[in-house]
Order: C-alpha cells, then sequence, then structure tokens
C-alpha cells in the first residue's frame, strides 16, 4: 500500500496514471529475438553476469550462452551495510547463484583460470576450454586483505576488528565487535583503501550508522570517532565531500586525511598509518582503538590480471580491465566487454551502475552480432544510498563529470537527509537488485 | 532510477513481497473493494450509522499503517527529514485510514444482511 509511493517518480506516476497502456508499453519492448549461433561467455554470476545473461536470453535465438561461476552462494552486497549494523541477519543478504540464473543458460560452476583474447579461449580451474565469439568479464573484484599486515579474516569480530566487505559472516561479526563498541564507548577508528573500491559511500555509511547507534547507547561524551584515508577528501564527487564534511562536524567525526592503512596490532589495539600531509611531506602514524573498521585494497581478479586484459598505463597496481568508458568494450579485442566492479571505468563500482551498464552492453554486443554498431552510452552513472543514521539517508546519485544525476528530481533532493530515502534502502533497494538480477528492472 | 515503467514496478514489489503474496494482497485489495462497491450496490444507500463506525476506526488504520511502515523499516517519528518524508507518511496515514474505513463499512454490511437506513 504505502510501497508504490516509496519508488514512485514522477515518471513512475505518469506511467500508473497512463494505466494500462503503460503496462502494454513496456512488455513488447523484447519484441523479435535476434537470430544467432554465438557462443558468448560470460565470467561471473554475480549482480552484472547475471543481469546480462538474463536479458540476452530474453534477446537471443539460437545463442549458446555459458556463464562461469564457482560460487553457489550469491551476495546481495548492498545488505552488507545493514548487517554490520545489527539491522539484518546475515541471511538477509544470501541466496543461491542458480536462483536467479534463467533458462537457457549453460552454467559452468568452477572459477574461470586463464583468459586468452587472442585465440578466444577460457580456460577454468577443472580444465575445460571453452572458445567464445563474444566474451563478457564480470567476475567483480577481490579484497587484498594480506596487504594489511596483521590483520587476517579470523580477528574479524574479536579484539574490536571489523571488515563488513569481506561477506555475511564477517559482516555480522563486525557487528559484535562494534555493538560492544557502542555499548562501552571508546576510539572508533574507521578506515577505507587506497585502490579504487566498490560502493565508495559504504565506509561513510558505516562510520555514520555506529555513530548514531553508540549516540542512542552509550550515549554522547563516551565515544570518540575518527575517519581516517588515504584520499585527500571524504569523496570523490566535491558536492558530496563538501556535505559529508558538514555532517561530520556537526556529529563530532574527526576526519584524517592522507592516512593508508598499514598495519594493525590487535593485542595493542593499535592501526599502523602511512601518511602524506598537504605539504607531501610522508610519515607513520600509529593510532589506538577500541573499534577499528579495516576495507582492504581491492583489485581486478588475478584470472584478469593474468589474460593481459587489464589498462598497461593506469591503475597498475589493481588491474581494472581496459574498456572505453561509454561502451565497456575493450580497447584491444572487441569481441570482449567488461561489466560491473571488474570494469576500468573512473566510477561505477556500484549495482546501480551495473543496471546502468547492462543496457549498453546488451546494447553493444546485439549490434556487433546483427554486423553494426550499438548507440547508447553510460554515462558513468553511480549510486548509493549514503545512510546517515539508522532511519535516514541521502539519495547521492552521480556521473563521470561529478555531476549529480537526480532520479526524482524535484521530489527527493539529492543531498538532504530523509526518511524516504532511508526507506528506500531498506525496502526497495533489494527488490530492485534482485528485478535487475531476473532482467526486468 | 533509469526506465520506471508500471511493468517495473510490479517487477519490483513482487520481488518485494514474493510474487505469491504480492498477489495474494492485490487480490485482498481488490476482493475488499469489490465487496464494498456490491454492499453500496446491494444496499442503494450509504448507512450513516455503518459510515460513522467506519469513520471512527480511520485513525486506528492510520496509526496502524504508520506503525507498520516503522516497524518494517527500522524507523521512528523522528527521521521525518523533510518536506517529501511529511508527504509520504501523510500518504501512509492515509491510505491506511481509507483502507481501513472501507475494510470497517463493508465488514458491518455484510455482517448485518438488513441494511440500516439512515435517518
Ligand atoms: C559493503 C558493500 C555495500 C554496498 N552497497 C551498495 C549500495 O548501497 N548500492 C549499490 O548499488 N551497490 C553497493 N555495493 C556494490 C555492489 O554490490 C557491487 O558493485 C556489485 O555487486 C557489482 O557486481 P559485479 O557483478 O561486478 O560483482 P559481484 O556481484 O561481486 O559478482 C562477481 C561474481 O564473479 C564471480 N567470480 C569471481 N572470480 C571469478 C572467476 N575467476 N571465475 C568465475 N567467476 C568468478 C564471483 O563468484 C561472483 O559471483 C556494495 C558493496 C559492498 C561490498
Amino acid at each position: 500500500m504505502t510501497l508504490d509511493r516509496l519508488t514512485a517518480s514522477r515518471r513512475a506516476f505518469l506511467a500508473a496514471a497512463a494505466g494500462l497502456a503503460a503496462v502494454s508499453a513496456g512488455l513488447p519492448a523484447r519484441a523479435q529475438k535476434l537470430q544467432t549461433k554465438a557462443h558468448i561467455v560470460i565470467i561471473g554470476a554475480g549482480a552484472a553476469g547475471t543481469a546480462l545473461a538474463s536479458r540476452l536470453v530474453e534477446r537471443l535465438e539460437g545463442a549458446q550462452i555459458t556463464v562461469i561461476d564457482g560460487r553457489a552462494e550469491h551476495l546481495y552486497q548492498p545488505g552488507l551495510s545493514l548487517v554490520a549494523a545489527g539491522l539484518k541477519p546475515a541471511a538477509y543478504t544470501l541466496s543461491r547463484t542458480t536462483d536467479w540464473l534463467p533458462r537457457g543458460v549453460n552454467l559452468i560452476a568452477e572459477p574461470a583460470a586463464a583468459i586468452d583474447p587472442v585465440a578466444k579461449t577460457v580456460a577454468t580451474v577443472g580444465g575445460q576450454v571453452l572458445t567464445y565469439d563474444f566474451l563478457v568479464v564480470a567476475p567483480g573484484l577481490v579484497l587484498d586483505h594480506d596487504a594489511i599486515e596483521g590483520f587476517s579474516l579470523d580477528l574479524v569480530g574479536r579484539n574490536g576488528i571489523g571488515a563488513l566487505y569481506a561477506g555475511p559472516d564477517y559482516a555480522s561479526k563486525t557487528w559484535e565487535a562494534a555493538s560492544k563498541f557502542t555499548q562501552e564507548g571508546g576510539i572508533g577508528l574507521f578506515t577505507r583503501p587506497a585502490t579504487e573500491m566498490k560502493c565508495a559511500g559504504a565506509p561513510l555509511k558505516h562510520t555514520f550508522l555506529i555513530e548514531d547507534i553508540a549516540s542512542r547507547t552509550v550515549g554522547k561524551g563516551k565515544y570518540e570517532m575518527h575517519y581516517a584515508v588515504p584520499q585527500t577528501a571524504l569523496f570523490s564527487v566535491p558536492i558530496v565531500a563538501e556535505k559529508v564534511r558538514m555532517l561530520f562536524g556537526k556529529r563530532g567525526i574527526a576526519s584524517h586525511f592522507g592516512h593508508v592503512l598499514k598495519s594493525v596490532d590487535a593485542d595493542r589495539k593499535q592501526a599502523t598509518f602511512a601518511t602524506t600531509d598537504a605539504a607531501g611531506v610522508t610519515g607513520t602514524v600509529e593510532m589506538p582503538y577500541d573499534y577499528l573498521h579495516v576495507i582492504p585494497p581491492q583489485r581486478a581478479p588475478d584470472v584478469i590480471r593474468q589474460s593481459g586484459l587489464s589498462w598497461a598505463d593506469k591503475w597498475m597496481d589493481q588491474g581494472w580491465v581496459e574498456v572505453d568508458q561509454k561502451t565497456l568494450r575493450h580497447r584491444r579485442f572487441p569481441e570482449v566487454f567488461a561489466l560491473g566492479d571488474v570494469a576500468g571505468v573512473p566510477k561505477g563500482k556500484t549495482a546501480a551502475s551495473v543496471k546502468w551498464q547492462v543496457p549498453v552492453v546488451e546494447d553493444h554486443l546485439l549490434a556487433a552480432i546483427s554486423g553494426g554498431e550499438g548507440t547508447l552510452a553510460y554515462d558513468g552513472y553511480t549510486s548509493c544510498p549514503l545512510i546517515t543514521r539508522v532511519g535516514r539517508a541521502m539519495l547521492v546519485e552521480f556521473d563521470y563529470n561529478n555531476n549529480l544525476v537526480e532520479s526524482f528530481p524535484g521530489v527527493i533532493a539529492p543531498l538532504e537527509e530523509l526518511w524516504v530515502s532511508w526507506l528506500m534502502k531498506e525496502v526497495a533497494l533489494k527488490a530492485t537488485y534482485n528485478a535487475m538480477l531476473r532482467g526486468r528492472a | 532510477m533509469q526506465e520506471m515503467t508500471l511493468a517495473t514496478l510490479i517487477a519490483v514489489f513482487q520481488e518485494m513481497f514474493g510474487p505469491v503474496l504480492f498477489w495474494a494482497l492485490v487480490t485482498t485489495v481488490v476482493v475488499i473493494t469489490a465487496l464494498y462497491v456490491y454492499v453500496l450496490i446491494r444496499d442503494r444507500s450509504l448507512s450513516m450509522r455503518r459510515f460513522l463506525l467506519a469513520q471512527l476506526s480511520m485513525p486506528i488504520g492510520a496509526v496502524a499503517a504508520v506503525t507498520f511502515v516503522e516497524v518494517v523499516t527500522d524507523s521512528h517519528l523522528r527521521d521525518i527529514g523533510g518536506a517529501i518524508d511529511v508527504i509520504v507518511l501523510l500518504g501512509v496515514a492515509l491510505l491506511g485510514a481509507f483502507g481501513f474505513a472501507v475494510l470497517v463499512y463493508t465488514a458491518q454490511s455484510l455482517v448485518r444482511r438488513q441494511p440500516q437506513k439512515a435517518g
């Protein structure tokens, strides 16, 4: 009953008002299927790979579509932020990979081990070798926990250490450590990596949520909040960074720029950072904590980095795929596309970006099959409902040019802390994500 | 959001509740509305007594709807942050109020077969 209001945009409202006409206008968009014998291989059945597979099945007739992914569980990762604040159980983020894959797709349940873009083959860990006409790489990214000396995942949940990116179980263990901090107070230390990362808003969300809960549990004055990051601003989009700076000021959260987390001494509860100050002077600093949140460096999976598909002159320590930022097509191997977190584009490591990227790759792939050129372009759309309290969030949507892109212009203000934006994150986001996996959103 | 057609909205709602519950909810709404229309036609007038009780029950529906949304979403009235929040909150309350009033009216009419003409 209330929920249609939550998701209703002006466009949606007009569509609803237009009634059945809109339904019929929405459905036969998938008119004629394209006949082809092409073999399309998709590496990764996460948000991007699954959404694309679902749409290709609807658009192609006779194609052979193979999805390669060794992981049996599908993770709804935006839910991890809620799990790590005690708002949802770990199971909220878990489903099975096969729940989402459409009929007509062949799943090889093993990781891809090697890609040869010249011979156009993919080898799996189990030794199968597939030849492709088109390859879509969507294996997400890997979390490099080993890069932080003294840290290992078995520390999560103990000694005041949290690491919510590491998965559903670690996210609930993170809440065990964080909730102790919200009850007892002390020093909270929140970090993020120097590399590109998925959902750059997530470190902020965790900081805001834990501060909010602490303020209502142990109470103001009993805890300190420190946000220590390698960057020189709180967010890559200047207008958002300024807003967050003001919120940090109001909430008493101290920011420390130019701080790269290097090591953790769990027994002494000390974190060591390599620092670079505004004048470029480097050094090392040790910071004490009662609760430490670790987000490790993030990189493309080895199978990508060893395949020769990565950029040779950018992100050299990270290995993102060298694609055109508008078409997501490989710049050297035109039959290869990259989707999702692994794509080497300046923004866009969110599930919301995936939703915008998938139709673009679909368009260019289908055009390539029929010997033409696609027309759609990805503009860098990235979105992250930036939670600022339990019960409030800011809708933050932007593009390659750091422009704010508003989904609900004149209705939901982008940089305002709103209850509706929270409702979206809580109820509408997962549903939209699931609909996207099925190729229906 | 990119394209938002009614078809997308339906897809999203189905994911929210699961297809079974979603269509069950839609059916419930349709059935209650149909029954309401049915008793109106059957009785050929609005019974003012039943209407009064239905009106008196509106605040209950409003409070129930708001409480339901807040509990389901871990939020409180204190989280209302801007004009759109107030509008959505009122919308929730209104839907709850009217939905419940229609339900109360229809239930009374179905239980008591004999229509009571208002004076
Ligand atoms: C804490 C957190 C909060 C987030 N919050 C938001 C949010 O609020 N909004 C938002 O839009 N996004 C959010 N995201 C980001 C979002 O989850 C990702 O951007 C999205 O899942 C990317 O999709 P993907 O398909 O590229 O990668 P994934 O969904 O990670 O899927 C990658 C798949 O590839 C498979 N794979 C890996 N290696 C191989 C291999 N060698 N061979 C075969 N398969 C392989 C994996 O098993 C996996 O199934 C968040 C992420 C995190 C971690």
